[in-house]
């Protein structure tokens, strides 16, 4: 078992009277892409806060190198190796490549009273990241907002790994690109993956997360549907099993009966 | 990583330096905040060269009389537009520009304080009332417009009321004798380079009086606060984690918050950072006149705002430079002092102000979109 890097063992969550996140377990190793899937309200938001440290799970345990651990706050999360990017990503616009990157955690230099910004170093380092990712940054000193969605996207990802992270949580992370940006993006996650990160996709899109995971984890009104391996299950199944798939289901079949009434 | 997959990313890299090289600087330039500021001074001292240049605007006491109505504003204006750049606005500035005045002047008359505490008293005071404000700002989440409104008249009612209450009056003179010997208050009230001016005057290459000292006799106190406001207002944003932060909490609140920024505490301390540049303001003015007025910084909030915003601030936050804020209270001052020297009634100053401002806020609205969407 302890060769998971990351176990949340039964993971509820309540707000008052309402289950957000019921008896959700999902196990994860080293290098494994775990997609988990939903529609709207199926709870995928208050897990990743909750993985993210920002809400604190009211039953079941988070398990990490086979250590139990709490998190008090998103902090700790983070120094736990946990990164997390949000679907708004945390950058920028208006902010240069460099100064996104290094955002809240500014390389110093000079004296112990007196430290600046060490911007040539930072600039450095994000010139060299972004190269590594393929993305071309003509200067890092350029605005994050004259880069494509697929980029930015990219940027936050990058800059989560270079702080640290050993597991990746990814909320949405193609559901506002097109399909050529989305294809660079979730090609970034399996190189990601295989140096050795475990990568958590939050998305309601399974044609993304096809291709891309190990693993599927359905979450249905807070609970879990269950985990699947890539082998176990097809494209069609997982989308059936997402609310969505019954209901794609009954319009089509009420789509189908206008189209019948309609010709009469 | 391989060695393979190294050579390629370092062979990238080094592509990207080359590629930098062929970026114009003309068009670097352009996407700088302070852009519009520059070329609108360059356009102002050109058109007063050509109307007023025979005048004596450009004299040693011509020039030194605008910048030292631009220095003013611009110590006010390099604070306001750090806030900006952060974010939030305050209304309270001129405000507290009154209520600092006063925050001197009640103390070292009425009560006997020695001037230089009473000094520091009001500088105290600007900490205190700064902290209320961002903390308000902060903790309500309301907009900084309108709990800074609030605070410009309580501010300016305080002011008036406490003063009435303590004096009698609206304004308390009798400063001037106290300057002397404090060990504070030379900071404010002392010109530098005289020995400059008395060996241009000596040389007849500046205007003297009839007893032989020069017109001009130094650089007032307000010109350096001004120069030195810019450069560490400029450092601080350029060159300093704390300057990152401040760009980050005016440019994405909620995305700053979750990298880890303590947008509370930046903000919080920008907002001592504007009344305390209005104190810094008050202190030179009231040294300057030797007295304080509970009317005095009456609107000078605006005047801040708008230098900072044609110094290229946008007003939504997270853009803007301490230098081009320095630039845009140079405009205004310039124009406010030449107008004296041309044929043109004064009236028309705030006219132009409007029309700078406006030209100034289609102008950084371009930039801006030049800046974020060049793809």
């Amino acid at each position: 078992m302890s060769e998971n890097l990351i176990e949340f063992n039964n993971i509820s969550k309540f707000f008052g009277k309402v289950i957000a996140l019921k008896d959700v377990t999902m196990k994860l190793k080293k290098g494994e892409i775990m997609c988990l899937l939903g529609d709207n309200g199926a709870g995928k938001s208050t897990l990743i806060k909750t993985l993210a440290g920002v809400h604190k799970p009211d039953e079941g345990e988070i398990v990490i190198e086979g250590k139990k651990t709490v998190f008090d706050s998103p902090k700790d999360a983070l120094d736990m190796g946990i990164g997390t990017v949000y679907q708004d990503l945390a950058l920028v616009p208006l902010m240069s490549v460099t100064r996104n990157f290094f955002m809240g955690r500014e390389p110093l230099k000079g004296l112990p009273f007196l430290k600046t910004f060490d911007i040539e170093k930072a600039n450095q380092i994000a010139a060299e990241r972004m190269g590594q990712i393929g993305i071309d940054v003509r200067d890092p000193s350029q605005a994050v907002g004259t880069m494509s969605g697929g980029e930015r996207q990219c940027l936050a990802i990058s800059r989560a790994i270079y702080f640290g992270a050993k597991v990746l949580v990814l909320d949405e992370p193609t559901s506002a690109l097109g399909v050529h940006q989305a294809s660079m993006v979730l090609k970034y996650i399996v190189k990601a993956a295989s140096q050795g990160l475990a990568v958590i996709l939050i998305t309601h899109n399974v044609h993304h997360a096809y291709p891309v995971g190990n693993s599927f984890t359905v979450l249905n009104r807070g609970k879990s549907l269950g985990t699947f391996n890539k082998k176990d299950i097809s494209r069609e199944e997982l989308l059936g099993m997402m609310a969505g798939g019954e209901e794609l289901d009954k319009l089509e079949v009420e789509l189908k009966e206008m189209d019948r009434l309609s010709k009469n | 990583m391989s060695e393979k997959a190294k050579s390629i990313s370092s062979k990238k890299i080094s592509g990207q330096d080359e590629r930098l090289k062929e970026v114009s600087k003309l068009r670097l330039l352009l996407n700088r905040p302070e852009l519009g500021a520059v070329g609108g001074a360059i356009l102002v001292f050109i058109f007063f060269g050509i109307v007023a240049g025979d005048t004596g605007m450009f004299s040693a006491y011509g020039t030194l009389n605008f910048l030292d109505v631009s220095a003013n504003l611009g110590i006010i204006a390099i604070a306001a537009a750090m806030l900006m750049i952060g974010g939030e606005f305050d209304l309270s500035i001129g405000s507290m520009i009154g209520f600092a005045g006063i925050c001197i002047a009640i103390p070292a008359i009425y009560w006997g304080w020695p001037l230089w505490i009473s000094i520091i008293f009001a500088f105290a005071m600007a900490v205190l009332v700064g902290y209320f404000n961002g903390i308000l700002v902060v903790k309500t989440g309301l907009p900084s417009f309108i709990v800074t409104l609030a605070m410009l008249f309580i501010l300016r009612g305080a002011t008036l009321a406490i003063t009435r209450l303590i004096t009698g009056r609206t304004q308390v003179p009798g400063l001037r004798v106290l300057i002397e010997n404090d060990p504070i208050a030379w900071m404010f009230a002392t010109d530098t380079f005289k020995w400059l001016f008395t060996w241009l005057g000596s040389m007849n290459l500046i205007a003297l009086r009839t007893d032989g000292t020069p017109l001009a006799t130094g650089i007032p106190p307000s010109v350096i606060w001004f120069i030195a406001a810019t450069l560490f207002a400029t450092w601080i944003l350029m060159k300093t984690r704390y300057g990152n932060w401040i760009f980050a909490s005016g440019g994405d609140k909620n995305g700053a918050t979750n990298v880890g920024v303590p947008v509370g505490r930046v903000k919080i301390s920008l907002f001592i950072g504007t009344a305390v540049a209005a104190t810094i303001f008050a202190t030179i003015q009231v040294l300057d006149a030797g007295s304080a007025d509970t009317m005095r910084g009456n609107l000078k909030e605006l005047e801040a705002i708008a230098a900072a915003v044609v110094g290229g601030c946008l007003l939504t936050g997270g853009y803007g430079s301490a230098i081009g804020a320095a630039f845009g209270a140079l405009i205004f001052g310039t124009v406010s002092m030449g107008i004296f020297y041309t044929d043109v009634d004064t009236d028309w100053f705030k006219v132009f102000l409007g029309a700078m401002m406006l030209i100034a806020v289609v102008f950084n609205n371009y930039i801006r979109k030049r800046v974020t969407e060049s793809k």
